[in-house]
């Protein structure tokens, strides 16, 4: 009798199953918790099949006959956290201003994954496809708050239609709240952005990025102008990022990047010069020629840190400055 | 270079004139519609010996004032919110005034001097056999509102387009804007184009049926305006208080940055001064039939650059300073120009000086400081941010 009924029972849910079939695909694209395919915005997605997320090949740029890059290949990998280091003119700054579209390049290829072609595309477009940029100089809009300036930093739309009708979103909201902890200035959120400090003005910067979820952030000297104890955070924040996200760090202060850092890229007169671990690019007798010049060339062996003498230098300089600000 | 900076650097205080703007909407637009309401009826239910009577010329003349106003708000969006000093807006209110004028011509029909059912007067002393392809269709009054708003939209558009994804900024954008003016105020002058020449068009009898001599006529056109104008204003306060209105100040105040940031620039640029060129063509539609005349002296640089002065004036990056600051000097305009006709250009351009140099946020800027002198006390009140904000701030 049991039988015969859970056998009844069976066909009963095989005929409700049958029925349904043909509602089946309708369900399933009216879901009420999705947006339909058509109307997602397009995204490309990057293939990091080879778990590389950039390539820089063959890279080649002259101003006025001086070569500011001069073919540079460099390869980053999928969650790395890098560090570009090298003297003043090296191209670290330019070869960040083609990547994000900034400059045109003479020849020479940049890809984004293996399928997109960065040079193709602008400013705007590269900024959309997950590549964040953080400036030497703090580039906040002063004349908006804080919490404005992170809201305009979300990753959202950002064709002119969106963002006309474009409402916060209570999740947007706590994203924001997270990342104003993150940077510290939870109290600051509504006041100008112009009212801040230089170095709240680095954070807001990189909450900026922050918020936009970047999958590769280039990050051009963050520690500039900053208290050690920022610089702290800035190092512990950059360090945690790294893995999900891809890092490039830009930066002079020696003992930042070593903190940081498991490799390094030294750039010289627009092409690499040496890559590795920060012990690897600091015994490296070119790197110590080209940061010592001729005094390297004459055997002097007590240098135990060249980068850092020369480097030394530099940061008491920038320190200098810095009192007088 | 002080100069410079404060015809093309940041202008006002994003955060604070927003939020400042936001809480004077609801005050603004009421005493506008409230001051149009009793103006209507002192016209039209008293007599002429009340007096509270205010003259059909008066109302006009309000009217009129109006339209500079809408103007002035037109120029104030894309100057003061996002720096793009326009110097050819006038152009967009001509065209717009244009194509009304049109359909004000063929309303005359046979009434004209020579009596012509189709052809305008012009075009019969030209010894025109047939109507341009041009006027086909302006005997509607759908169409002619349409043709108002869409051709200085699509010029806007086209202008928009090619300066803009070209990056042209700053002063070469101000130089080509007045470049634009000054071609169509060349051409316009053409009888060979069709528009009236050197005379334009006038002698209009009347629109969709009311004579526009009426006072019910005149009362309704000035009532029109006003209601339009409280309109476009509320949109624009929506808009600038949107996310497109940050973004476009973040263009203002930096544009490079804005395009790292994810943000297509020029497209931003373009659509709104596509929305502005459309405000624009609209006051120039409601101007010719309250004025009576459109002539290629509406293109004329000058006026163009007077538009700029009385946004500076009232205050930029505030919509309310746009609408103030036209009021006042077309109002002064009005008195100085019956006194000492030939002082006034000079007085224009001393005030504009004055204004840049002294008050660089305008009348707006002046009665802000004033407020906050006297609020010394609660100066925190001032920088309150929005109920919704604040929620997400206890949360």
């Amino acid at each position: 009798m049991s039988q015969n009924n859970a056998k009844q029972f069976d066909d009963l849910k095989r005929f409700e199953a049958k029925l349904n079939a043909p509602f089946q695909s309708l369900k399933t694209s009216f879901r009420r918790d999705q947006v339909w395919p058509f109307l997602m915005p397009n995204e490309t997605k990057a293939n990091i099949d080879k778990n590389i997320l950039l390539y820089i090949e063959g890279l080649n740029l002259s101003f006025d006959g001086f070569k500011a890059l001069n073919d540079l290949n460099l390869y980053i990998n999928q969650g790395e956290l890098r560090c570009l280091i090298g003297a003043n003119g090296a191209g670290k700054s330019t070869l960040m201003d083609v990547i994000t579209g900034k400059t045109q390049c003479d020849s020479g290829q940049v890809y984004f994954g293996q399928n997109i072609d960065l040079l193709k595309q602008d400013e705007a477009s590269i900024a959309n496809l997950g590549i964040g940029r953080k400036f030497q100089k703090p580039t906040v809009f002063e004349q908006q708050s804080v919490f404005d300036n992170l809201e305009l930093s979300l990753k959202a739309n950002k064709g002119v239609l969106p963002t006309l009708w474009a409402k916060i979103t209570p999740l947007q909201q706590d994203k924001i709240q997270h990342v104003l902890s993150i940077i510290g200035l939870s109290k600051q959120a509504y006041q100008l952005a112009g009212s801040l400090s230089h170095g709240q003005k680095q954070w807001l910067e990189i909450g900026m990025l922050l918020v936009s979820e970047p999958r590769l952030l280039l990050v051009d000297e963050p520690v500039a102008g900053m208290t050690p104890q920022e610089t702290e955070r800035t190092a512990e924040l950059l360090t945690s990022l790294a893995g999900e996200r891809t890092v490039i760090v830009v930066e002079h202060d020696m003992e930042f990047v070593r903190s940081i850092a498991n490799k390094v890229t030294v750039l010289h007169q627009g092409s690499v010069l040496a890559e590795g671990s920060m012990q690897e690019a600091q015994s490296n007798p070119e790197v110590i020629e080209v940061y010592l010049g001729e005094e390297a060339a004459t055997p002097a062996p007590k240098v135990k840190n060249p980068i850092d003498k020369a480097n030394n230098n530099k940061v008491s300089l920038i320190a200098d400055k810095g009192v007088k600000i | 270079m002080t100069f410079m900076n404060t015809l093309f650097g940041q202008g006002r205080n994003g955060l604070q004139s927003r939020q400042q703007a936001g809480q004077k909407t609801l005050p603004f637009v009421a005493i506008l519609v409230i001051s149009t309401l009793l103006a209507c009826a002192s016209n039209l239910l008293l007599t002429e010996d009340s007096p509270l009577y205010v003259s059909t010329y008066t109302i006009t003349l309000l009217g009129k004032y109006l339209c500079y106003a809408m103007l002035a708000l037109a120029v104030d969006i894309i100057w003061g919110y996002c720096g793009i000093l326009s110097l050819g807006h006038g152009a967009f209110f001509a065209l717009g005034g244009y194509a009304m004028g049109m359909y004000l011509m063929r309303q005359i029909g046979d009434r004209g001097v020579y009596g012509d059912p189709v052809l305008p007067d012009f075009m019969v002393f030209l010894d025109w056999k047939s109507l341009p392809w041009f006027w086909q269709g302006m005997d509607q009054f759908w169409f002619a509102i349409l043709m108002a708003v869409v051709i200085p939209g699509l010029l806007a558009f086209i202008f928009g387009w090619l300066a803009f994804r070209s990056r042209v900024t700053g002063v070469y954008l101000s130089i080509m804007t007045q470049a634009l003016t000054y071609a169509l105020l060349l051409a316009f002058f053409r009888n060979e184009m069709g528009f009236g020449g050197n005379n334009g068009l006038t002698d209009f009898k009347e629109i969709l049926g009311f004579d526009l001599q009426a006072d019910a006529t005149r009362v309704s056109l000035f009532a029109i305006t006003a209601f339009l104008l409280a309109v476009i204003f509320i949109i624009s306060q929506y808009l600038m208080n949107s996310r497109m209105g940050k973004v476009i100040l973040a263009i203002r105040d930096g544009e490079s940055r804005a395009r790292f940031m994810g943000y297509h620039t020029e497209r931003y640029k373009v659509w709104l001064f596509v929305y502005s060129a459309i405000i624009a063509g609209i006051a120039g539609a409601l101007y010719v039939p309250q004025v009576g005349i459109i002539n290629p002296g509406e293109f004329s640089p000058i006026n163009s650059i007077e538009i700029v002065i009385w946004v500076a004036v009232g205050g930029r990056g505030t919509l309310i300073g746009a609408i103030i600051g036209a009021l006042i000097i077309n109002y002064a305009k009005t008195r100085f120009t019956a006194l000492f006709p030939e002082a006034w250009l000079f007085a224009l351009g001393g005030l504009f000086v004055l204004v840049t140099l002294y008050l660089p946020k305008g009348l707006m800027g002046l009665w802000e400081t004033l407020q906050t002198k006297l609020n010394k006390a609660a100066p925190e009140a001032e920088i309150e941010p929005k109920d919704e904000i604040k929620t997400g701030v206890s949360s």
